[in-house]
């Protein structure tokens, strides 16, 4: 059996899972449910000034019939009072010592009430303190949250308020909503934080209602932009991350995942691009605390087939895979190969191909069946047919390298090899 | 043992013959089946349904909750759109074809889904066609079954004025009046036919029979061109003795009896006897157990396996509590005092293969008999023979004789449906009232 617990910054939690600053871990009730069911931590909800919270804050898109493919919201940092929250969390901390505990902070923008709240929090005993430079809506508009992260000035500076008085590790949590995360993440790395959290939400629309035109979520007759989560975010969020991973500044300090985690393999994918552990909160807003368990099993399960001891063994593993265009080698070359044994003739490769690609599919027709084969001379390997096909290896990609040799962009430039190959 | 009517209570005889078909409760269940559509390219689906419905669209349509679209693009193949989703034998056609099968899965359950986009086209009557303005040529239909309003409603779409002689008081043909109560309730039936004329520009007059209320020497001199689909009359004669005993009845008869009167007043025997194993021999099976007849047994002279019924209709009979004798031939139907009391039937075995490519059913010489007090011929239907031998429409054994186009040999004449084919499927009727169609608008010179 693998061991998946996680060690972040002396943090240990038993599973490399933890839940997001967010509304599952704004109060006692969730959190002691969350850590009951198996997490192993969690990121409490952002204190900060007194707020007051809209009805109606949520909204989401679904996908052919299945919901919450992507989720929105519209909700502040945490609406409770400050010394409720606090109690609470010291209550947490004596019930599951051996869970994490991490506090979210956005607080106003002076010196002083940073080193207060920072005080505050470690008074309580927790772990680590998360700063929460990322909330894109309602705390945006009084210079916090996003409005920090997306100035990386701001956000050194307020990085170097907290370290002033931190005695237990701060993770800087950036805001995806930037033309590049790096700026803000090496600001931050610059200012003294000793990790960094990504993504936080997205500002969105998630759609309208067309009986009455108002776009969601509605908040009586009107509505705002809102954060965007959930799977569909994830691959924004993995890009983002692989970015802080191949900075030099940056990739010196650890990294919590966030954006769209929803299974086990997702996880596995943040970690792999450079995250040492993960938060997750729309899968758990969809489904409740139980997916831990699977989380954890599809985790193991996948480290022992691999081989790898610890998470430790495999974080990281795909960063160097990622490089640039030009390092591409263009004489590595796929054509698309149909088994016919396994075609159910839905012709969905054919007419992908025939209407959007390279009309490399051939259709021999027959009732009420066709059959497709792949005119290898026409496939440029874009893997659009493998991709639509409902079948799992019916349509396989088969190497063909148009030379033996590795030539990139650079080098084929230099050499005066002729460019249109049409 | 008696043949009698009034053997159930209301509620049982409502229970009975209500609709068997499963529809969507909810938008959400609906949907859910339309995403799994892979949305086939030239679909299968499609291909093998003779009115060419484009099942992906109109499914896809489902999914993006456009189900007014969804009904179009189903009726403007086949206007008996929804009828065909009660009655088609879709393993057979649509969903035997689908791509799940190859994958070992559960097709997409398209009858079901063309059920949810036409019942509420139907019962809402929605506005899905306009009519073009009257281009001055009368058409007469003969038959307003479903070739015959197939025919009309394609011909009125284009400015043609129809007119269709119907030899009974509702339209609708065999949808209405052959098939089993449970499957097509008569409400439906009624709907479905003043959906189809709500197009405009076709005039049903009832109770007009070919022969007898009207001449087809008439019908061409008064219109620019005439359309038969008069459809195929009573069930075949077994020619055994006995077949005229008390309590032998045809299989339309009996469920024609069932779809016009009240199911207290159609009589049905203690113990019945089926013969044959299509679509007509199962309605009439079920229909007589639903009835209250104690005991129903099917016989069939070649084995389950050579069925030509589909087998989700053999299985209504099956659940039904129907009985099965395989490989069993009708020789003599015995009677008592003019009433049937039994029927005796060769034992059989399978031969070579016949034209059809089954086994042929040989006698093994020997015998059994069924105690019984009834039945029904349910082995084919034989066409209206001499009404089509009294015209000089040419014709082989009554089937009426076109070429491609559906032209016979009299001019202005065209003809369609199961008086052509000697009895298909209701989508195959549409077809043959579509194709009808185009070749008429061809001759008028209406330019579809």
């Amino acid at each position: 059996m693998a061991d998946i617990s996680s060690d972040f910054l002396g943090i240990k939690s038993p599973n490399p899972y933890w839940l997001a600053s967010a509304p599952p871990t704004d109060k006692k009730i969730n959190v002691i449910r969350a850590l009951e069911a198996g997490w192993g931590g969690v990121v409490w909800k952002t204190l900060g000034s007194q707020v007051k919270n809209v009805s109606s804050r949520y909204s989401a898109v679904g996908y052919n019939g299945q919901r919450v493919m992507g989720f929105n919201n519209i909700e502040l940092i945490s609406d409770r009072p400050l010394d409720i929250n606090l109690r609470e969390i010291k209550e947490v901390l004596k019930e599951f010592p051996d869970r994490a505990m991490v506090v979210s902070l956005m607080a106003d923008n002076s010196r002083e009430k940073w080193h207060e709240m920072v005080k505050q929090v470690q008074d309580t005993g927790a772990h680590g303190i998360e700063l929460n430079f990322g909330c894109p809506h309602g705390m945006t508009e009084r210079g916090m949250g996003a409005a920090v992260g997306q100035d990386p000035e701001i956000a050194r500076m307020i990085v170097e308020w907290v370290m002033e008085v931190a005695e237990i590790p701060v993770i800087t949590k950036l805001t995806p909503n930037v033309h590049s995360v790096v700026p803000s993440g090496k600001a931050a790395v610059e200012g003294g934080t000793n990790a960094l959290s990504l993504i936080n939400t997205i500002q969105s629309v998630t759609g309208i209602d067309l009986d009455t035109l108002i776009p969601n979520p509605n908040v009586g007759g009107q509505s705002v932009f809102g954060g965007y989560c959930g799977p569909a975010v994830k691959p924004i969020a993995l890009k983002m991350l692989t970015t802080i991973s191949q900075d030099n500044i940056t990739n010196k300090v650890p990294v919590s995942g966030i954006g769209g985690v929803s299974t086990w393999q997702d996880a596995v994918e943040f970690m792999l691009l450079g995250a040492t552990n993960v938060q997750v909160c729309t899968a758990v807003m969809k489904y409740g605390f139980r997916i831990i368990e699977d989380l954890c099993s599809g985790l193991n399960n996948w480290m022992d087939e691999k081989g790898f001891a610890r998470t430790t063994d495999f974080i990281g593993k795909s960063v160097p895979k990622m490089t640039d265009w030009e390092q591409l080698d263009l004489n590595f070359h796929i054509v698309a190969n149909i088994n016919p044994d396994k075609c159910v003739h839905c012709g969905l490769c054919y007419i992908a191909c025939e209407d959007t690609s390279h009309q490399s599919i051939n259709l021999s027709k027959g009732f009420p069946y066709n059959n497709y084969s792949i005119i290898e001379e026409e496939c440029v390997g874009c893997n659009l047919c493998k991709l639509v096909c409902p079948v799992e290896d019916c349509i396989t990609m088969v190497e063909k390298r148009h030379a033996e040799e590795k030539i990139n962009w650079k080098e084929f430039v230099n050499k005066g090899l002729p460019l249109n190959s049409h | 043992m008696s043949i009698s009517g009034n053997r159930l209570n209301t509620e049982q005889y409502l229970a009975n013959f209500d609709d068997i078909h499963p529809g969507f409760e909810t938008k959400e269940g609906a949907v859910i089946e339309a995403n799994r559509c892979l949305f086939c390219y030239d679909a299968p689906c499609t291909k093998l349904c003779p009115t060419s419905i484009n099942i992906p669209g109109f499914i896809k349509q489902i999914a993006s909750q456009n189900l007014k679209g969804s009904a179009q693009t189903i009726f403007s193949s086949n206007i008996f759109g929804g009828g065909c989703s009660k009655v088609c034998p879709v393993e057979k056609l649509c969903e035997g074809a689908c791509v799940y099968n190859l994958m070992e899965e559960k097709p997409i359950s398209i009858a079901r889904l063309q059920r949810y986009a036409t019942e509420p086209a139907i019962e809402h009557k929605w506005h899905l066609f306009e009519r073009k303005t009257s281009v001055n040529k009368k058409v007469a239909v003969v038959g307003a079954g479903p070739a015959g309003l197939a025919c009309a409603h394609a011909l009125s779409l284009e400015g043609v004025d129809v007119t269709v002689f119907e030899k009974e008081s509702k339209g609708g043909g065999l949808m209405t009046y052959g098939i089993a109560a449970y499957k097509v309730t008569p409400e439906f039936c009624e709907n479905e036919v003043s959906f189809i004329t709500s197009v405009g520009g076709i005039d049903i007059r009832y109770n007009q029979a070919l022969g007898k209320d009207i001449s087809l020497t008439e019908l061409r001199s008064a219109f620019d061109a005439v359309f038969i689909g008069i459809g195929v009359g009573v069930a075949r004669q077994l020619d055994i003795e006995g077949e005229d005993l008390v309590g032998v009845v045809d299989a339309i008869s009996f469920i024609y009896n069932l779809r016009t009167k009240d199911y207290a007043e159609v009589a049905v025997g203690d113990k019945v006897a089926v013969i044959g194993l299509g679509m007509t021999a199962i309605d009439a099976a079920t229909q007589a157990k639903r009835l209250g007849a104690k005991e129903v047994t099917i016989v069939y002279r070649r084995t389950e396996n050579e069925k030509p019924c589909t087998q989700e209709e053999l299985n209504i009979a099956k659940l039904d509590g129907c009985k099965f004798e395989y490989l069993a031939s009708p020789k003599q139907v015995v009677g008592q005092n003019g009433k049937v009391s039994g029927l005796i039937c060769d034992k059989m075995t399978l031969g070579e293969p016949d034209e059809s490519g089954r086994r042929s059913p040989v006698s093994l010489g020997e015998t059994f008999e069924l105690e019984v007090d009834m039945v029904i011929k349910a082995a084919g239907q034989t066409p209206f023979e001499s009404l089509i031998k009294s015209s000089n429409i040419l014709h082989k054994n009554g089937k009426i004789l076109t070429d491609d186009s559906l032209a016979t040999n009299l001019s202005t004449v065209f003809a369609g449906g199961d008086c052509i084919n000697g009895g298909k499927e209701v989508v195959n009727a549409v077809q043959d009232g579509k194709d009808a169609a185009t070749a008429i608008l061809r001759y008028l010179g209406v330019n579809a």
